[in-house]
């Protein structure tokens, strides 16, 4: 590993060398390197476990009655590679039983499917307070304290609470599903960034930009459109990915805390209760969890690089 | 004032008439004041001023004499306080609704996620001209300003000058016959500056547009201009014009280089520089201000 780390280091130093003039070079080398040293963290965690696991005491250290770090057993910290052997074997020993992994995979599509659903909302709903406030002074002395006050107020708390509102809800055909509750709580963490986020963008033109428009007696929409969307692009995409994870958090504790059926948060809940006959079992949903951040951040990175062009600064080179 | 603002005003409605016959800029006895914490700062009092269809005008004076916002108000980003302003016989707002103007600032106000020629095609974008039409008249202009190979650069990807050009570029799109311009130079290195004079004189000749020019550098303004406009701060007045007589040039379009060079041109250059200096030093300056007292009072 470390070896073909080194090789892949050294071609990287090389290249902007071998092709000059390339201006997407250093940015994708910049990448790569990224992608490097996210490796190397990955590798360095499993060293340190791997590590504390065969030298530390089997019963933790101890400051007096305190432990300060954890007991090595097998049951408290399983090897890694009995982790991940554990995720190709069946979930149970029943016949026909899915692997681990497929298990955890179906559970994560579920909970990123309701992550997904109340980020779309989050979306929609803090552009659309940042447009109003963005329009209306008014309107974001009248708003602005009423959403960060909205933050203070744990509504995962209240999550069995919007369920049964919801299970009351019922329009017409419309049958209010348990898993929207679990969306719309997912919603209601990943607006805030975004309001945030877009407001700051949508008021981000300098003057002589907004001047200029008036000058081409440009109106509310055209300005919008061709100015403060684009000027709002780079402060809308680390916002789009705080309410991506924001999402994903949310949707997982929600499902707990609503007792959702199928989704990552219920998996975790299930196999921790395991974890006394099975320990390696309970890190299959830990890894489910950590691979859907990953996916929800991911995909908004590649909006980001569909986005590129509204990344740029006037500033020449 | 009270008296003089209805003749101003008659005469305004009567040029209405003859279309092509308006002055490009009209300035009667205007004022604008700015409502401060620390009270009223007059910054524009009694200015009068007729800059001709296609004449260049620079105005020129310290800073806080005001010139750039009578360019402001000219290019209705603000209200003047009272007095009458009409471009090409119009109410300024009206100007800017017609696109009468075209206008670029100190810093070239690019748009970062733009190419070159998507920002040159702003102007021509926002007022709905039809994409083929666009798209030669955008070559046209890249073409003008010389950066036709860097069409599909980014802004930061250009130097200073050359993203200046660009929006002289822009701003021209449209064919305006009033060319607005606050220190479009005054972020550039010298030898950018003289090279960026030298296209602009070309420029206006071949457009025929009149040009308000708004600089401190009294060399820039003397090579550019048919006349210069002295102004003094606080409260901001046009303490002189002078008119630009320089040898080498029958027409605008003949200045180059060598006029830098020649005695006409330093001639002119000293005099602006002694009606800023004495427009500085003697707040009276009685001469000019008795006519304007009559003027505007």
């Amino acid at each position: 590993m470390t070896a073909t780390r080194n090789d892949q280091r050294g071609e990287v130093a090389v290249r902007p060398a071998n092709q000059s003039g390339a201006v997407a070079n250093p940015a994708r080398t910049r990448l790569f390197g990224g992608f490097l040293w996210g490796i190397a963290g990955v590798v360095l965690i499993a060293l340190i476990w791997e590590g504390y696991k065969f030298f530390g005491p089997d019963n933790g250290v101890l400051i007096g009655e305190l432990r300060v770090l954890p007991r090595t057993t097998d049951l408290a910290m399983p090897h890694l590679w009995d982790m991940l052997t554990r995720l190709a074997e069946p979930v149970t020993r029943a016949d026909g039983a899915l692997p681990l992994w497929a298990v955890v995979a179906l559970a994560s599509l579920m909970t990123l499917g309701i992550a997904a659903a109340g980020w779309a909302v989050g979306v929609i709903v803090g552009v659309v307070f940042a447009l109003l406030m963005q329009r209306w002074r008014l309107a974001e002395f009248g708003l602005l304290p009423w959403i960060v006050i909205s933050q203070t107020v744990p509504l995962i708390a209240f999550a069995p609470i919007v369920k049964s509102w919801g299970s009351r809800v019922e329009i017409g055909s419309f049958e209010w599903q348990d898993w929207m509750s679990v969306a719309l709580i997912a919603s209601y963490l990943a607006f805030f960034p975004i309001t945030v986020g877009a407001l700051k963008g949508l008021q981000s033109p300098d003057r002589i930009h907004v001047e200029l428009f008036d000058t081409y007696a440009a109106g509310y929409w055209p300005t919008l459109v061709r100015l403060r969307l684009p000027a709002a692009v780079p402060y809308l995409l680390p916002a789009l990915r705080l309410g991506a994870a924001n999402a994903v958090i949310g949707a997982v504790v929600a499902e707990v805390s609503t007792g959702l059926q199928g989704g990552i948060g219920r998996l975790l809940i299930q196999f921790a209760g395991q974890a006394s006959g099975d320990p390696s079992k309970a890190w299959g949903p830990i890894f489910g969890a950590i691979v859907l951040g990953l996916v929800a951040a991911g995909s908004v990175a590649l909006l980001g690089m569909i986005l590129k062009d509204y990344r740029r600064t006037e500033e020449a080179a | 004032m009270s008296d003089q603002i209805p003749t101003t005003t008659s005469a305004a409605e009567t040029m209405t008439g003859a279309a092509g016959a308006d002055a490009a800029v009209e300035v009667r006895g205007l004022n604008k004041q700015f409502q401060t914490a620390s009270g009223i700062v007059h910054a524009l009092e009694g200015i009068d001023l007729t800059v001709e269809a296609g004449e260049f005008v620079s105005l020129i004076g310290p800073s806080g004499c005001g010139k750039s916002t009578l360019m402001r108000l000219i290019a209705d980003l603000d209200v003047p306080t009272s007095g009458e302003l009409t471009v090409f016989g119009k109410t300024a707002t009206q100007a800017r609704l017609d696109q009468d103007y075209g206008i670029a600032f100190q810093q070239a106000g690019l748009l970062p996620w733009r190419t070159v020629a998507a920002n040159v095609a702003l102007p021509l974008e926002l007022h709905g001209v039809a994409s083929a039409a666009r798209r030669t008249r955008v070559a046209d202009l890249l073409e003008m300003v010389g950066l036709t190979e860097f069409a599909d650069r980014f802004p930061d990807q250009l130097s200073g000058g050359m993203q200046q050009r660009v929006a002289i570029a822009r701003s021209l799109a449209e064919q305006p016959r009033l060319l607005l311009m606050d220190e479009p130079f005054g972020a550039l290195d010298e030898m950018t500056r003289e090279k960026m004079q030298t296209d602009l004189v070309r420029i206006a000749a071949d457009t025929g547009a009149a040009v308000v020019f708004v600089t401190h550098s009294i060399p820039e303004a003397v090579f550019l201009s048919d006349r210069v406009v002295v102004m003094s701060p606080r409260p901001g007045r046009i303490s002189d014009i002078i008119p630009m007589r320089l040898d080498a040039a029958e027409g605008r379009e003949e200045r180059d280089d060598d006029l830098r060079e020649a005695s006409s041109f330093f001639e002119m250059v000293t005099e602006v520089r002694e009606a800023l200096h004495g427009g500085a030093s003697d707040g009276e300056n009685p001469a000019p201000r008795a006519a304007r007292g009559v003027d505007t009072r």
